[in-house]
């Protein structure tokens, strides 16, 4: 079992990167270097505060970005073109595996690619500052609530593509990100609500998916820490929600006709 | 224990706007294929063939019926690992090499790592396509990704094979090759069972066949019985003249000669009327009928029958 979801998942990343979505990283490098350089010179003083805010920003999106437009071609692309007809007709490969091998492929590709960008935000810091500081530690950890981001909206990409068509899965996924973004105010706004209305309001504000919780980005800029348990409990709540988006989608593909 | 046993298997799809008429892509199929042959699975485009293939490969669900291959049930795993599928107008991953390709569906196979480099070379050189183990699919021309598909059908040794119109976009001497290839496979123990619209390839290849028309299984049975099935008939060549042609399909007068085409049960007449004619009989030869003939006949009995309704 394992070892068809992990040669999935490798082939998944093998065709993201022959694919060239890597090459993403040289838009993120010149943006990076550039700003830096600019940055340097019109900002003193808060050239570090503007720096990460920005590298940060443009990790998180650039692999948002990438997440939406190649989790929704997931499934719908192997339908299409028939290649799953080769994977799942005689291969004692389950339904389940197959997605699941995908979403792995995905976001191993995705944290692979933050990852690259990360060096290249670090070096470009290191460039402005000259030496780390202890702050900087903080960095990593809202780096890897990135990573969780895209956990998040890669399952929600890959649950919509089993159902809907791309471009439709596409919108129903960046309105979920962006609605998400705003998640906790859609909590306080629930609050504020009145009779039944309230409890519309609150269970639909937990339903959406916590992008906000998983941004720490200018908590971070201003050298801030991030304390350890909201890590270990956006953790859990993204392992949590991711799981139980990718099991709808199983239950969803393994009942498809795959004509 | 049959190969492949279908119990009642069918499929229907519900369609237009309302999603308020059934559509039969599959009528109620029973069908036995035994392990070691080699069985065709012919009928015109859009008969039901690859509907079938689509049913017993797992990939669509059976509105009622059921089946077993190898004497298991279509979902298990083991079975799974037994097959081999050979989709219509295979499509794969264009970024990946043959080599890379065959890596990856041998893993998903169960093929243990150390053995699938060997199995891999051995398979791309017995489908001709040693010299192209680094080139990407994305060059591939038809013939070559159908190639592949066999390739890919055959790497994990299966016992069975499905092959969904395996000639299809092959050139005569690539058909010639695939043809012999389903025999070698065959002659190595493997099962065969594929869908063709092309009846001379069923017929040099296949020791049964079904001929499926419209989603509904028409005949089934060895080719050459079903040939003998076809109404006889007989050519009769002479010299001279005889009213014949009242009798005969098709008759051909070159010079002094006739020839006619008649039907077995009027062969006596047509001999009487030869002799009382005074003509002389030159030569009486049975007109073998062939799987077409039969293929024919069952098709157009079938429109007949729904004119006639």
């Amino acid at each position: 079992m394992m070892h068809r979801i992990g040669a999935i998942a490798f082939n998944t990343f093998r065709e993201a990167v022959r694919d060239r979505v890597l090459y993403n990283l040289v838009i993120f490098a010149i943006l990076i270097v550039g700003s830096s350089l600019l940055v340097g010179q019109i900002s003193i003083g808060v050239e570090r505060l503007v720096l990460i805010n920005l590298g940060l920003t443009a990790i998180s999106l650039f692999g948002i970005v990438i997440a939406i437009f190649i989790g929704i071609q997931l499934v719908s692309k192997e339908i299409e073109k028939r290649t799953l007809y080769t994977v799942l007709a005689a291969r004692p490969v389950r339904r389940w595996e197959f997605i699941v091998g995908k979403l792995l492929g995905l976001i191993g590709t995705l944290a692979v690619n933050a990852g690259l960008m990360a060096i290249g935000f670090f070096a470009a810091l290191l460039y402005m500052t000259h030496r780390f500081q202890a702050a900087d530690l903080h960095l990593l950890s809202a780096l890897y609530l990135i990573v969780l981001q895209f956990v998040l909206i890669t399952a929600l990409a890959l649950f919509f593509s089993t159902f809907t068509t791309p471009l439709m899965s596409a919108v129903f996924a960046f309105a979920l990100f962006v609605i998400g973004t705003f998640a906790e105010d859609l909590r306080a706004f629930a609050v504020m609500a009145g009779g039944i209305g309230k409890y519309i309001a609150t269970g639909l504000a937990y339903l959406v998916p916590n992008f906000a919780a998983l941004n720490v980005i200018s908590q971070v800029a201003h050298s801030v820490p991030v304390p350890g348990q909201l890590v270990f409990w956006n953790t859990v709540y993204v392992l949590v929600y991711a799981a139980a988006v990718t099991s709808a989608a199983v239950l969803i593909f393994e009942r498809r006709n795959l004509k | 224990m049959g190969a492949i046993e279908t119990f009642s298997l069918e499929k229907h799809y519900r369609v237009g706007f309302w999603h308020n008429r059934l559509k039969h892509a599959l009528k109620p199929l029973t069908l036995t294929v035994e392990q070691g042959e080699v069985f065709g699975y012919l009928g015109p485009n859009g008969a039901g063939k690859t509907t079938t293939l689509r049913l017993l490969m797992g990939l669509v669900f059976p509105s009622a019926g059921s089946a077993r291959i190898l004497g298991r049930p279509l979902d298990d795993p083991w079975m799974k690992s037994q097959i081999g599928f050979l989709p219509e107008q295979p499509y794969f991953y264009d970024y990946l090499t043959p080599k890379e390709l065959l890596g990856y569906y041998a893993a998903l196979s169960g093929v243990p790592a150390r053995d699938r480099g060997r199995r891999i070379d051995s398979v791309l050189s017995r489908v001709g396509l040693a010299d192209a183990v680094n080139v990407q699919l994305r060059k591939f021309s038809k013939g070559m990704l159908q190639r592949v598909g066999i390739a890919q059908a055959i790497v994990h040794d299966p016992r069975l094979l499905f092959l969904d119109e395996p000639m299809s976009g092959l050139d005569p001497i690539g058909r010639r090759e695939v043809r012999d290839l389903i025999q070698e496979l065959n002659a190595e123990g493997k099962t065969i069972f594929f869908s063709t619209h092309i009846l001379s390839d069923a017929e040099t290849l296949c020791h049964r066949v079904a001929v499926l028309n419209k989603g509904e299984l028409r005949g089934v049975g060895v080719v050459a019985d079903l040939a003998r099935q076809v109404s006889g008939q007989v050519e009769i060549t002479y010299e001279g003249t005889a009213a014949l042609h009242s009798l005969a399909d098709n008759a051909h007068v070159s010079g002094n000669i006739a020839r006619v085409v008649v039907a077995d049960r009027e062969l006596d007449r047509s001999l009487d009327l030869i002799r009382t004619s005074g003509a002389r009989l030159i030569s009486v030869t049975p007109v073998q009928a062939s799987l077409e003939d039969y293929f024919l006949q069952k098709l157009e009995a079938h429109s007949a029958s729904e004119v006639a309704r």
